[in-house]
């Protein structure tokens, strides 16, 4: 048999090119089912689709180019991991999170079944030898917001080097003080894998890369604002989850044009759902490719999904880096407090997401929220009580679902969704 | 206007007509085909509109040019419509149990249904009878008759007909046992009523509200009285047909 040019890369690569095939080919189908047939697309997802299209092929060669010049590739799973040291010290971060139970089984030989989906389809990727990216990658850099995915990275260093960063729990002086030293320290890591300095000149231009990147996806929060919406939540959740692990200039360029033709779109009052259709605020776990679950479930029911309060979502992009920072200590400082202010349910307390949800649902003018859950992360699901009586207080109706990659529960989620849809 | 409300649940499939009032109404095993089941019920029925409710729902709507409603909301019409003044509904069914909260305007302001799993349902009831070798009437009456009972720490279904099969080894009162199971669903359901925050004049429905004693610990767990419609299975179906009267989900299919 004659493998084509991407499957000899795989192999080159160690991908076990039988599974990581059945993978390939039920991705397709299912990409086709979920995104194509939705109707008024923008013509900025026509990237998108061509990246999905090869979404093992034309990046991973990308970072194959870079490594062949020495260049490094360094591979995160958390918005904790700050990616402005990686881009200005020459290296390439991309974001691995993986959002299929097709890994799940494989990671289930090793890891306790009641572990949260992510971590085990993240960990399977690995094991199974399915992912190109990490197989890419020269470092994993983890990080201590939950302690299965802390767990997990002591069993992954067992297959390639992982370097875990520890987010404090609290955000009082003492919580600050070791984020600051923690930051630090990945900085003087990327140093040593690199061999590059980073300087205050690399990192400010860094710096300001990442913003941009940052500041178009508030823009496209804000036009998201629209009614009728000019873009399905499908579609903007698929643009945040690409923007994760592709050139981050790239995508700059990306979501400006994007951003310019839903612009058009607003002005004209055209959108993807009807004017008045149900608008859904999602808030929880964070969605990897290609978890599109949720939201093709609720956006299938009449809804349009409106933003994501997530990871793969506002806590991407929130919060901006001060710019034109000239010294180095100092530039250091404010962007670890930038990190700092993510609001993680690993924190406590985590009031500011409680406020962070309802600011959302006003700004965007959501009907009603669903708190999305990645079953056994137990973190959000006991903030989900909090966030249930927040959102009370402000009169915003709220759906808790609980749910993982898999589609055994959709029948369920499907009536709880329309139940809700109904009620608002 | 006659109207028809079919709700095509995981175990039967229940249709109503309705026409200001209840004409008829029917029941059935869904069995593996329910769009057949569906087509036979409805066979020589006269109706001007169809809306469909259930597991099914989506199956079966699109063949049968119905509209389709979330159990929920249906559950919550035919509450209202059979009790003006209820304020909140628990439904038992065979695959899933549900607490809705009405509004003073009868819609829904929140519910809670079990997640994926069976615990808590009416197919948990009926696999533990079976694993007591009776049927589900006896197995109710079982736990009626019981003069204590005993704790079951298992709330997984499997896991819950283990320790069933374990206590009958170890010469465990099948009453006792009966009650012990019956009690487990009922902490579950009333756990779901106190997060939703139902309390008071409450509709007891689904195939569980046959079960009496479910009823009877339902009322002393949460310490208020339940109010079981004469037909409990048919309440969604009846909810459904109302809708169906309203034209008010003409709007999608």
């Amino acid at each position: 048999m004659t493998l084509t040019a991407n499957e000899q890369m795989w192999k080159e690569m160690g991908i076990d090119l039988e599974s990581h095939g059945q993978l390939m080919n039920a991705l397709g189908p299912i990409y086709g089912e979920i995104y194509l047939s939705q109707q008024n697309r923008p013509q900025g997802m026509g990237f998108y689709d061509f990246v999905v299209g090869d979404i093992h092929g034309i990046r991973v060669k990308e970072l194959r180019e870079h490594s062949k010049d020495g260049g490094k590739v360094v591979a995160t799973y958390c918005v904790f991991v700050p990616e402005e040291f990686c881009w200005a010290a020459g290296a390439i971060p991309v974001s691995l999170c993986a959002g299929t139970q097709f890994s799940v089984p494989v990671a289930e030989e090793v890891l306790p079944r009641n572990t949260c989906a992510l971590i085990k389809s993240s960990y399977g990727f690995k094991l199974g030898r399915l992912c190109p990216y990490v197989q890419a990658s020269h470092l994993i850099v983890g990080e201590t917001t939950c302690d299965g995915k802390k767990k997990m990275f002591e069993l992954l260093a067992e297959q390639q080097p992982v370097y875990v960063m520890e987010v404090p729990n609290k955000r009082g002086t003492a919580g600050r003080a070791l984020w600051q030293q923690e930051v630090r320290d990945f900085k003087a890591k990327i140093e040593e894998l690199t061999g590059n300095e980073i300087t205050a000149e690399n990192l400010g231009e860094a710096i300001k890369k990442v913003n941009a990147r940052r500041r178009e996806f508030r823009r496209l929060s804000v036009l998201r604002s629209a009614d009728p919406a000019p873009i399905s939540g499908k579609d903007a959740l698929l643009a945040t989850q690409v923007s994760m692990y592709d050139d981050v200039e790239r995508q700059t360029q990306m979501i400006t044009a994007l951003n310019d033709e839903l612009e058009e779109r607003v002005k004209k009052g055209e959108g993807v759902a009807p004017k008045g259709a149900k608008r859904i605020l999602i808030s929880g776990s964070p969605m990897a490719i290609p978890n599109w679950k949720l939201h093709h479930i609720a956006e299938s029911a009449g809804a349009v999904i409106v933003g994501e309060e997530s990871c793969t979502g506002s806590r991407f992009y929130n919060e901006l880096i001060p710019e034109g920072i000239g010294y180095l200590e100092d530039m250091l400082t404010a962007l670890a407090d930038r990190y700092l202010k993510t609001n993680c349910a690993c924190f406590t307390p985590n009031t500011e997401r409680l406020d962070d949800i309802i600011k959302m649902a006003r700004d965007l003018k959501a009907d009603g929220v669903i708190h999305y859950n990645l079953q056994f992360c137990h973190t959000y699901a006991n903030e989900a009580v909090q966030v249930d009586r927040a959102l009370a207080e402000a009169g915003i109706p709220l759906l808790r679902v609980e749910t993982d990659y898999s589609d055994e529960d959709a029948g369920q989620l499907k009536t709880r969704i329309d139940a809700f849809l109904e009620m608002l | 206007m006659t109207t028809a409300g079919l709700d095509v649940g995981s175990r039967t499939i229940k249709l109503v007509l309705f026409d200001n009032g209840i004409l008829s109404s029917a029941v059935t095993d869904s069995g593996l085909k329910p769009l057949e089941r569906c087509r036979r019920l409805l066979h020589n029925k006269s109706f001007d509109k169809l809306t469909v409710t259930g597991y099914g729902r989506d199956l079966v709507a699109p063949e049968l040019s119905g509209a389709t409603i979330s159990e929920i909301s249906a559950q919550a019409v035919a509450a209202r419509f059979l009790y003006p003044d209820s304020a909140g509904v628990i439904d038992i069914g065979g695959q899933d149990s549900k607490v809705i909260r009405l509004n003073p305007g009868g819609g829904v302001s929140k519910f809670e249904m079990n997640d994926r799993c069976a615990a808590g349902t009416g197919k948990f009831l009926e696999i533990m009878a079976r694993a007591l070798e009776l049927s589900i009437d006896e197995f109710a009456q079982t736990a009626l008759d019981a003069e204590r009972s005993v704790t079951l720490n298992s709330l997984c279904t499997v896991f819950a007909e283990s320790e069933v099969v374990s206590l009958i080894n170890k010469g465990e009162d099948a009453h006792a046992i009966a009650l012990g199971l019956h009690q487990s669903v009922t902490t579950r359901v009333a756990g779901m009523a106190r997060r939703v925050g139902v309390s008071d004049r409450l509709v007891f429905a689904g195939g569980g509200a046959r079960n009496p004693c479910l009823r009877r610990l339902l009322e002393e767990r949460l310490g208020l009285s339940v109010t079981v419609p004469e037909e409990p299975q048919i309440t969604a179906a009846l909810g459904a047909a109302i809708i169906a009267a309203s034209g008010k989900n003409q709007g999608e299919q």
